[in-house]
């Protein structure tokens, strides 16, 4: 671990030590809860269009796929017509687009970034790369199947997909969202023991709580 | 004194009418901006779907109390700064909860939401946070004195602190109007309006692409939807001010939505046509321009 994360004594600017444990004192590890759905089935499933018809996507980007992200912004594809928003902040994005290939130093930040996000929450995995691997099959620091560490909900294949095959992507997301089938955050929840053990299989240097909210 | 309690439901009615203008003014305006980008952009019921899908988060974390508190200021400010106003001129049912001396009210409203999201934001103790309350508060700050100046100068013209006064005084065609009788005041309030539409070129402090995002970094579900609510209701009580101060101000709601727009667009206008300020250049500017223009106007009257 390292020395900044310990526990420590600190000399505040006023002359009184206090103790920093910056694992417990920075970050809330509580586990996380399986969320149920709204008790009245209309609301769940107006709720379930709503999401689907506001994706608010978490701008980040793990590998080369990112750089078929940016056309969608632009008047040749504009995604915004199709309620895709890009949001720059992990608290209100709701999609999160696995960009390509997942080196096991950025699924760190990704698992930071992706318990930080508010449920219900859905993956996108971009390119063959977050399937099997892709053209770094045997490579020693990348992740092979994405699907082991977070829940998918859908894979967009090819190596890399065109911005057509993205936003074929999304309707397929929203129509698994809108029937009420992207439960990924819940699947987390539940099998939480699970994705942490293979989380903590790849990433050596694991220097942060279980569950970073 | 003798309260009429009708004026409750009817101020309610005018808060529903204008929170159902203020979602789709926004996605209007969020259209227009988009087709100068040659873009077709977002459907015009977008803001609805956005604001009911986050009530419809199932979770959110909160970092305190004033967390919670800094969303309720902010649509607080913006709510007080509706219902403080007439919004319809000789309207009993819409003249809203006005009084006489609504004017200075308005005027602390318009700063109240600013400073409850400053206190919410702080306390999420995120970086960003940090960063965006200082920019926004020094920019709200400068952009908020020739607006200051433009409504002493307004209150010294017609000799009244009370809105309901002021509007009286602008009837009777359009060159009774403030534009005409004291252009002055009503340049420098303009110039002030552009800086607290958070629109380019003044909108560093919200801008995703600057310092993501801003005050807002750590809102989300519910808080983040009352303060898009606010987004709806906010720009429409402030155009209201200006509008009642400045441009005669409505007798009707057709009226009401044409000079809502109007003042709307043009920040629309600007914002779509200058590239952004940071915060420095944006505070010299308001100092160098709109502050002397504020001051000659009171002079003068």
């Amino acid at each position: 671990m390292k020395d900044e994360l310990k526990k420590r004594l600190v000399k505040g600017p006023d002359g009184v030590e206090f103790e920093v444990d910056p694992l417990r004192d920075y970050y809330c590890d509580a586990r996380p809860q399986v969320e149920p759905p709204a008790i009245s089935k209309i609301v769940e499933d107006f709720f379930n269009w709503a999401r689907a018809e506001s994706l608010w996507i978490l701008g980040f980007a793990t590998g080369c796929g990112a750089i078929e992200m940016r056309p969608l912004m632009t008047p040749r594809f504009d995604a915004y017509r199709f309620g895709v928003q890009w949001r720059p902040t992990p608290r209100q994005s709701n999609l999160f687009i696995i960009s390509g290939y997942l080196s096991t130093k950025t699924l760190k930040r990704v698992i930071r970034s992706y318990e930080q996000m508010q449920s219900p929450k859905y993956v996108m995995g971009l390119g063959s790369c977050t399937i099997n691997g892709g053209m770094y099959w045997d490579s020693y620091n990348t992740i092979k199947r994405l699907d082991d560490y977070l829940p998918v909900d859908v894979y967009v294949a090819g190596c890399m997909p065109r911005p057509e095959a993205l936003l074929a992507g999304f309707e397929e997301l929203k129509r698994i969202i809108r029937e009420g089938k992207g439960e990924g955050a819940n699947k987390y929840a539940a099998e939480f023991d699970r994705y942490k053990a293979n989380q903590k299989k790849v990433i050596h240097d694991w220097d942060m709580p279980d569950y970073n909210w | 004194m003798q309260f009429d309690w009708m004026k409750i439901p009817y101020a309610l009615l005018t808060l529903f009418i204008v929170i159902n203008f203020g979602y789709l003014l926004n996605s209007f305006i969020a259209k227009i901006a988009a087709r100068v980008g040659r873009r077709r952009g977002i459907p015009i019921w977008q803001t609805y779907i956005d604001v009911a899908k986050n009530y419809g988060l199932r979770t959110s974390i909160t970092h305190g109390v004033m967390f919670y508190l800094g969303p309720v200021f902010r649509l607080s400010g913006g709510v007080g700064l509706l219902l403080f106003v007439p919004s319809i001129y000789g309207s009993s049912m819409f003249s809203n909860l006005s009084f006489a001396g609504d004017l200075i009210l308005a005027l602390y409203f318009v700063f109240f939401g600013t400073l409850g999201m400053a206190l919410g934001a702080a306390e999420s103790g995120h970086p960003y946070s940090a960063i965006g309350i200082t920019r926004g508060l020094s920019q709200v700050t400068a952009a908020e004195l020739p607006f200051a100046l433009a409504i002493f100068s307004v209150a010294l013209q017609y000799q009244t602190l009370s809105v309901t006064d002021i509007v009286a005084a602008q009837q009777g065609g359009i060159l009774h109007w403030t534009l005409f009788t004291n252009p002055l005041a009503v340049v420098a309030a303009m110039l002030s309006f552009l800086g607290s539409m958070m629109r380019p070129p003044f909108d560093v402090v919200l801008a995703p692409q600057e310092i993501p995002i801003g005050p807002p970094t750590e809102y989300h579900s519910s808080y983040l939807a009352l303060m898009q609510t606010n987004r709806a209701i906010f720009p429409i009580a402030k155009i209201v001010i200006y509008m009642n101060l400045f441009f005669g101000g409505a007798t009707d709601w057709p009226t009401f939505f044409l000079k809502v727009f109007l003042i709307y667009m043009w920040s629309v206008f600007v914002g779509v046509s200058f590239p952004r300020f940071r915060v420095d250049q944006s505070i010299r500017w308001f100092l160098i321009w709109a502050v002397p223009i504020g001051v000659l106007s009171i002079v003068l009257v």
